[in-house]
């Protein structure tokens, strides 16, 4: 196991950058996951701590080694492919012995290694069947199980569960961290899914258009988003921005350009005057009564069970709101919203960046 | 008012007349689709065949029809004494059994010459070049060339006065007289299977290129984590799935090559001496222009079951694997 230093990384194809000099540090054991959208570059950088893909500039460190030169095989690092690329003519129990026949491990040892890990993975009855003959899910733990026997220092998973169906990709999900757990090898993992970050990863690294957002905690991106960015990124349904000005004359507040006013705790570091977006989750938007918060009309309710999510229209832009009580909402009706005080976020208008 | 609606439903459903029921039921709609390619096949397949094997049994020549006499033309014993006894027909011919020994040794070593030429130049094609695109269309070349128009060209490389490698070897100061490219019998033989291979090796090349453009790059990618070395990678990723592809191309390959004869009829026509004849080109010497129609067709008959021994060998090799088996509704 090991601790990998990803320092200003860049990568180019011929001459587009596609990586701006990334900086990442995953510690040992750690469960790292990499989160953006499409075409951000996470496969890439991916690709590149594996090998498969050259660094332009910058290092990759793996337990204290400068690994940029070395090739993939003597990096000691296994990777779950998306689309699995289990060898199509191997048995269950040859594709997961492959890379061990490899390195010439004797036959007692391999049988020994590849029966731990079906073990492991509830793999067992498997064993002598073709990629072929198995689900999606299945082939997703043989994927995973390859990975296991060789114990590499570190596992790499690029979106593994993208082709796995939604109930599948929530069982998955537990059984990978569990997997961790047991394991303790240090992971890095990339998806687009912020849910899966969410509840997956020990440290996220939030990423866009070839660098790094922000790196955290799970909780702690979503409590304390560094950029407007990131802020739309992690939580579902999406934060509501909201761009206005600061005013400060008595209660402090940032008024929209209809005229809305949305209340601001006095300790707000923003000055008077100053353009800011006002953000806020649906969750931290309270219904009260006329004469509180501000006005807002109905568009579509969407009732979820757990809670129930309305979305309305305020000033030509539409806001989301959550509630855990039950409501009767129809739309065009008038509610008013009041934002939690704690709760809002505040980002420079220009630079999106937290104030 | 729902009740009628039903009913009404009801009655529509036993409608359909006898003729739309034909068109909707499978079997019969697949009948129907599959007699213009049957009546194709009849009329231009079986009906050549048939017309030779009959012909095969015949003492038919050019301008006699012929009649029937069994497997004469194959097997005759003849006997003008107790212990002196003579084999007549195909058996006891032996120019017969000397393009047998040909066509199968021009067969199997121009075949594996191909196969191993044209892996090669597919893997080679199939890494980062450059000029990819124009590396690929020159491999086509001979394959484009009208093969009688090879043929000649060939011809006249091997000619044993005007031969471009023996002037350019003479020159180089490599050899001091002109190599009898076509007036020995081995080197005759070896010159043929060249120009065969040199014609055939594009298209095993480019058949296996699409195939190995077919697998997956993370598989090689996936291989290469598991510490696979390129030697490592060909013989454990690549050539396993590429195997199905093999099958077929080789058995296109061999069945070309063992009925090949325009090249062998343009450069050597059989000689020297029938060294070169294969089974296609003794056949036709001796049916159109020996005129023994009987005899010739008889010839070409005993090709059909090496024809079907190679077939039945790619038929087995190309059964799915069991690892191509999709899932049961695959
Ligand atoms: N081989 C390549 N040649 C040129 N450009 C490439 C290559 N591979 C990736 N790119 C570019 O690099 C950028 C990042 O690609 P990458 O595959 O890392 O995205 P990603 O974050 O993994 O996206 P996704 O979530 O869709 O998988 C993209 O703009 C892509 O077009
Ligand atoms: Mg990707």
């Amino acid at each position: 196991m090991a601790d990998v230093e990803i320092c200003d990384v860049r990568k180019s194809f011929g001459a587009t950058e596609v990586l701006h000099g990334v900086d990442i540090s995953i510690p040992d054991e750690s469960f790292t996951v990499l989160v953006g959208p499409s075409g951000c570059g996470k496969s890439t950088l991916l690709r590149m701590i594996a090998g498969l893909e050259k660094v332009t500039s910058g290092e990759i460190v793996i337990r204290g080694q400068v690994v940029n030169e070395v090739p993939p095989k003597q990096r000691d690092i296994a990777m779950v492919f998306q689309n699995y690329a289990l060898y199509p003519h191997m048995k269950v129990f040859d594709n997961m012995a492959f890379s061990l026949k490899l390195a010439k491990v004797d036959a007692k040892q391999i049988e020994e290694a590849v029966h731990r890990a079906a073990g492991i993975l509830n793999l067992e009855d498997y064993l002598e069947r073709f990629p072929r003959q198995l689900s999606g899910g299945q082939r997703q733990r043989v994927a995973m199980g390859r990975a296991i026997v060789r114990d590499p220092q570190v596992f790499l998973f690029d979106e593994p569960l993208s082709n796995l169906d939604a109930k599948l990709r929530v069982q998955m999900r537990t059984e990978i961290r569990e997997l961790h757990q047991r394991l303790r090898t240090t992971t890095i993992y990339v998806t687009h899914d912020q849910i899966e970050a969410m509840t997956m990863a020990d440290q996220i690294v939030v990423m866009h258009d070839g660098i790094v957002e922000q790196i955290g905690a799970p909780l702690d991106l979503y409590d304390n988003p560094a950029n407007v960015f990131v802020a739309g990124f992690i939580g579902s349904p999406a934060m509501n921005f909201l761009p206005g000005s600061v005013e400060r004359g008595g209660r402090a507040q940032v008024t929209m350009s209809n005229g809305t006013t949305l209340p601001l705790a006095e300790e707000a570091a923003a000055g008077e005057g100053q353009p800011v977006v006002y953000g806020v989750r649906p969750e931290h938007l309270d219904l009260v009564s006329e004469s509180d918060g501000f006005a807002a009309e109905v568009v579509v309710v969407e009732p979820m069970g757990s809670e129930t999510q309305v979305l309305a229209r305020l000033d030509g832009r539409e806001i989301i709101a959550a509630f855990r009580e039950r409501h009767e909402f129809h739309p065009g009706q008038r509610i008013h919203l009041r934002p939690n005080l704690a709760k809002v976020h505040l980002f420079h208008q220009d630079s999106g960046q937290r104030l | 008012m729902t009740d009628s609606t039903l009913r009404r439903s009801a009655v529509a459903m036993t409608g359909p007349g006898l003729w739309t029921r034909l068109n909707n039921d499978r079997n019969w709609l697949g009948f129907w689709f599959m007699l213009p390619a049957a009546a194709i096949l009849v009329l231009f397949l079986t009906y050549p065949l048939g017309l030779g094997i009959w012909l095969s049994l015949t003492d038919a020549s050019i301008g006699n029809p012929g009649k029937f006499v069994g497997i004469l033309n194959f097997y005759e014993k003849e006997c003008y004494g107790p212990d002196d006894c003579e084999i007549y027909g195909l058996f006891g011919d032996h120019v017969f059994w000397q393009s047998v020994w040909q066509t199968i040794f021009y067969t199997t070593v121009a075949s594996v010459a191909k196969f191993a030429i044209g892996l090669y130049l597919a893997l080679l094609l199939n890494n980062h070049l450059p000029f990819k695109a124009i590396l690929r269309a020159v491999i086509l070349l001979p394959f484009i060339v009208p093969t009688v128009l090879s043929a000649i060209a060939f011809w006249w490389i091997y000619d044993a006065q005007f031969s471009i490698i023996s002037w350019s070897l003479t020159k180089l100061g490599l050899i001091d007289q002109y190599i009898d490219f076509l007036g020995d019998p081995w080197n005759a033989r070896w010159s043929l299977i060249f120009a065969n291979v040199w014609r055939g090796v594009p298209f095993v090349a480019i058949t296996l290129l699409a195939g190995l453009q077919t697998v997956p790059p993370s598989l090689y990618e996936a291989a290469t984590l598991d510490g696979a070395g390129r030697w490592q990678m060909f013989r454990h990723v690549t050539f396993p799935l590429l195997t199905p592809i093999i099958a077929v191309v080789m058995t296109f390959s061999v069945l070309f090559t063992f009925t090949d004869f325009q090249l062998i009829w343009a450069i050597t026509r059989g000689g020297p001496a029938n060294a070169t004849h294969l089974m296609a080109t003794l056949s036709y010497q001796r049916a159109i222009l020996g005129g023994n129609m009987g005899e010739g067709a008889a010839i070409s008959t005993a090709m059909i079951p090496f024809l079907l021994a190679a077939i039945m060998v790619s038929w087995f090799g190309l059964q799915r694997r069991k690892w191509q088996q999709g899932e049961s509704d695959d």
